[in-house]
């Protein structure tokens, strides 16, 4: 009896000795990761990747909850809310740079702590495999010769990919309003359109576009980027093809609320880095068409600044900001 | 299809590693289908960490296996104490309920596992002969055409509450004006939100179906007019018992609501949830004996939960032809067969076709281990109506708050889920039937969405919703079903003189 009292002592001393090293340490238990769009999507598949990475390296559960809603803005403003312990974190979109412009305060890039970008894949311009014009600069003539002809879409009005693309024909001084805006849930109904022969054009990342590109229904002309992609070489890019200087990149970063412990945004940033160079999870980013791009904490926060002030203007001249 | 790829494809399916796989995913989706609230697609994406560290064929069978069974299982909680599993099932859980109140829950069960299997075999069976032809027709689909689509949907709720059509087009409008809460897809205005963030993300119909049928019916409970189930009067109870008697009675049923599911499943976007709904309305509308609808008649339930299974493999379909997924569970599998480098196209298909043909092989194996699981979980289940009122009571209760929190994890959607069950308990009460709500809240977006998209599309036209072959022949098909009826009855109530005229 008073053996199995004292291996019982032992063994409580044992937990709490080892419950006391790990209170010094980040993670002492598990952590949430917020998406803010629906699962099955691109933004879901890299996090549950990162997250499942990150549970293999720091040894706690990393479980994704997708928290979606009102085009992002529903997660996004949940992560911001959420308790800086480092308990609470989540991926964010190049949506919270433009939420503000828009009205709805409480998802700008200060509201978070940026820890580090992972992917960044540009928007590409997708057209029907039987459409009549093969170059990018084809099918800008073609807007220019028939306004209102050509309907374009690829998300929610005021969405991305809608600024991606007025933003393109106003670089090309083309009144956006000559290829009219369809307003989708996303890129996947908007590729269905197309393949219906519904809209003419679908502005989305190529890896979004790849099922339908491969069953040879759709052909991707450019991207809408200042340099061309290691995924994708043999894509011309608008900037090479017009001289203008139009990418707005969307980004996907690890983030948690403002204002996170230094060590534990230190230990994530260290984790994240090592994640990016790890050979299986480029082969499923590539497997899947995602490009890794992995930027540290202070370049990150550069992007999303720098991102944010290009897209505001740009909101601004169509007519998108309030 | 080759019978190269067929042989093929056995070797792949016959090995302990994917049938050990399809055998777990059903056990852990019958676990998860059985608790309200919990649903497939929740299921799906807690399996993709696991997905990771397994081969193609194992992963994506673990997943088919988990959807099939969690489907079906959820018709258990909603035939034993009215909670619909899935939007899918709300369509006749009314049915399934009244049978178990009539003593039949053994019946109201062994439908619901016997059907949907047969359903589900049939659906894999078009995948694998006719997958890429069907696709082909899925994808001349454009909003134009799912337009009239979810508008036949919605009219469907008719003949779902044909006992009372005024009442029931009521709810059908509350539940299309709750769909409307949160930020506009095409505009990103904001509408009913009252500034409140959780609002902005709209009003999902989990929580307000778990409220608006299981919540209202413990309330229920406690006013004077309630009626509980009774227990199953049989110690020895024999699952599947009658139903080859039912097949041979309801043949064409079954076929109509296979087939059905089938088309309405392979449509990406729209799904099996209104294949059901679609189902069971139609299944009225010809049925000789509809005044028995809603009583507990085994020929509606036969038909929507066929449907409901059949839509669940044809959603595949889409997703393995073209990369394009129908609904969220499929979704999350495009994701793991691109993780797996097996992209889905029809490449996949010209390529490597023992590898597609391997995948719907799943379908038929997960289909089949229904019976067996289905027959466990019936026998089971005689235990859940053995258990005392008292004591059930707070089950319910405690499955509603777990399923609706788990929906998004916050205690916004249990507020939901308590305001639901309230209103819900005062529609009923008032004769108002809840099924519609359900559906005007599921298809409402669908239905906003096309319109929109449409009329953007065709700059404002009306026409343009008979300008493209497919759909000016769906809309045909709606404005008869909508004016036949109408005009038949003015016909009907003209003078003599003037008809002879004519």
């Amino acid at each position: 009896m008073k053996r199995l009292t004292i291996a019982a002592a032992a063994a409580a001393f044992a937990w709490m000795g080892f419950a006391g090293a790990a209170h010094a340490e980040w993670p002492e238990r598990a952590v949430t990761i917020i998406v803010p769009w629906s699962a099955g999507g691109g933004t879901d598949a890299t996090a549950r990747a990162v997250a499942a990475e990150l549970q293999k390296r720091l040894g706690q559960p990393f479980n994704v909850v997708n928290r979606t809603g009102g085009g992002g803005l529903v997660g996004h403003i949940t992560i911001a809310n959420a308790p800086n312990d480092g308990y609470t974190l989540g991926v964010i979109t190049i949506e919270t740079t433009m939420y503000a412009a828009q009205g709805i305060p409480g998802a700008e890039p200060e509201n978070f702590t940026l820890i580090g970008r992972f992917n960044a894949d540009p928007i590409a311009v997708n057209v029907r495999a039987d459409a009549p014009y093969s170059t990018v600069a084809e099918l800008i003539d073609a807007v220019k010769a028939n306004p209102g002809a050509i309907k374009a879409s690829g998300a929610n009005t005021g969405g991305l990919s809608h600024l991606a693309w007025a933003g393109l024909l106003n670089q090309l001084d083309v009144d956006p309003s000559a290829s009219p805006w369809i307003a989708s849930a996303g890129s996947a109904p908007a590729m269905q359109q197309l393949a219906a022969d519904a809209i003419q054009v679908v502005a989305t990342s190529p890896a979004e576009a790849r099922a339908l590109v491969e069953a040879g229904e759709a052909k991707t002309l450019a991207l809408l980027s200042g340099e061309r992609s290691p995924v994708y070489p043999d894509l011309p890019t608008t900037d090479e093809i017009f001289s203008i200087k139009w990418s707005p990149l969307p980004f996907r970063g690890l983030a948690g609320p403002a204002d996170l412990p230094a060590e534990t945004t230190a230990t994530l940033a260290a984790q994240l880095k090592e994640i990016t160079e790890d050979p299986e999870f480029n082969k499923f980013m590539d497997g899947r068409g995602f490009s890794v791009a992995y930027q540290n904490s202070a370049d990150f926060t550069k992007t999303v600044s720098d991102s944010r002030t290009g897209l505001v203007e740009s909101m601004k001249v169509l007519g998108l900001a309030k | 299809m080759t019978i190269d790829a067929f042989i093929g494809a056995l070797g792949i399916v016959f090995q302990p590693a994917v049938l050990i796989a399809i055998l777990g995913g059903a056990l852990y989706g019958l676990f998860i289908g059985a608790i309200p609230g919990l649903t497939a697609t929740m299921a799906t994406a807690l399996l993709v960490p696991l997905t990771f560290y397994m081969d193609p064929i194992p992963a994506i069978a673990i997943i088919v296996s988990t959807t099939a069974m969690a489907i079906t299982a959820g018709d258990i909680p909603g035939a034993l104490m009215r909670i619909p599993g899935t939007p899918a099932s709300a369509a006749y859980v009314e049915e399934s309920y009244s049978m178990t109140l009539k003593g039949r829950a053994e019946t109201a069960l062994s439908i619901g596992i016997f059907f949907s299997a047969i359903g589900g075999l049939v659906g894999a069976l078009v995948l694998m002969i006719s997958g890429p032809i069907l696709a082909r027709i899925a994808l001349k689909f454009s909003s134009f055409e799912f337009f009239w689509l979810a508008l036949l949907g919605l009219m469907t709720s008719a003949l779902v509450s044909a006992k009372d059509p005024a009442r029931g087009f009521i709810s059908l409008l509350l539940g299309i004006l709750i769909s409307t809460v949160g930020l506009d897809v095409t505009s990103g205005q904001p509408r009913f939100t009252f500034g409140s963030i959780e609002l902005m993300g709209g009003i999902s119909f989990i929580p307000t179906m778990i409220g608006m049928f299981a919540l209202a019916e413990v309330l229920r409970g406690f006013s004077s007019s309630a009626s509980f189930p009774p227990a199953f009067n049989t110690a020895r109870i024999r699952p599947f018992r009658g139903m080859g008697k039912l097949l041979m009675r309801y043949p064409l049923s079954l076929l109509r609501g296979a087939s059905l599911g089938t088309a309405i499943g392979a449509l990406p976007g729209v799904g099996g949830d209104v294949s059901a709904w679609i189902a069971y309305g139609v299944s009225r509308r010809f049925s000789r004996t509809p005044e028995k609808f809603g009583t507990g008649h085994e020929e509606g339930l036969i038909e929507a939960t066929s449907s409901n299974n059949a839509g669940l493999s044809a959603a595949w379909i889409p997703a393995l032809v073209f990369g394009i997924p129908g609904d969220a569970v499929t979704a999350i599998a495009v994701g793991v067969l691109f993780m797996k480098g097996l992209n889905p196209g029809p490449r996949l298909f010209l390529e490597n076709p023992t590898m597609p043909m391997a995948i719907i092989m799943t379908f038929f194996v997960a289909n089949l281990l229904l019976f067996p699981l289905g027959w466990l979980a019936i026998k089971g289940s005689r235990h859940i109506l053995a258990v005392p009122r008292n004591l059930i009571v707070p089950v319910i209760l405690i499955c509603c708050i777990l399923g609706s929190f788990a929906i998004n994890n916050t205690m916004f959607g249990v507020g939901i889920m308590l305001i639901a069950g309230i209103v819900g308990y005062i529609l009923e009460s008032n004769g108002f039937p809840i099924a519609p709500v359900i559906l005007g809240l599921v298809l409402g977006p669908i239905l906003e969405r096309n319109f929109i998209m449409s009329m953007q599309i065709a700059d404002g036209n009306l026409l343009g919703f008979f300008e493209r072959p497919i759909a000016a022949g769906l809309g045909i098909v709606v404005c008869s079903v909508a004016l036949v009826p109408l005009l038949s009855r003015v016909i009907r109530h003209l003078p003599i003189s003037t008809r002879s005229e004519k």
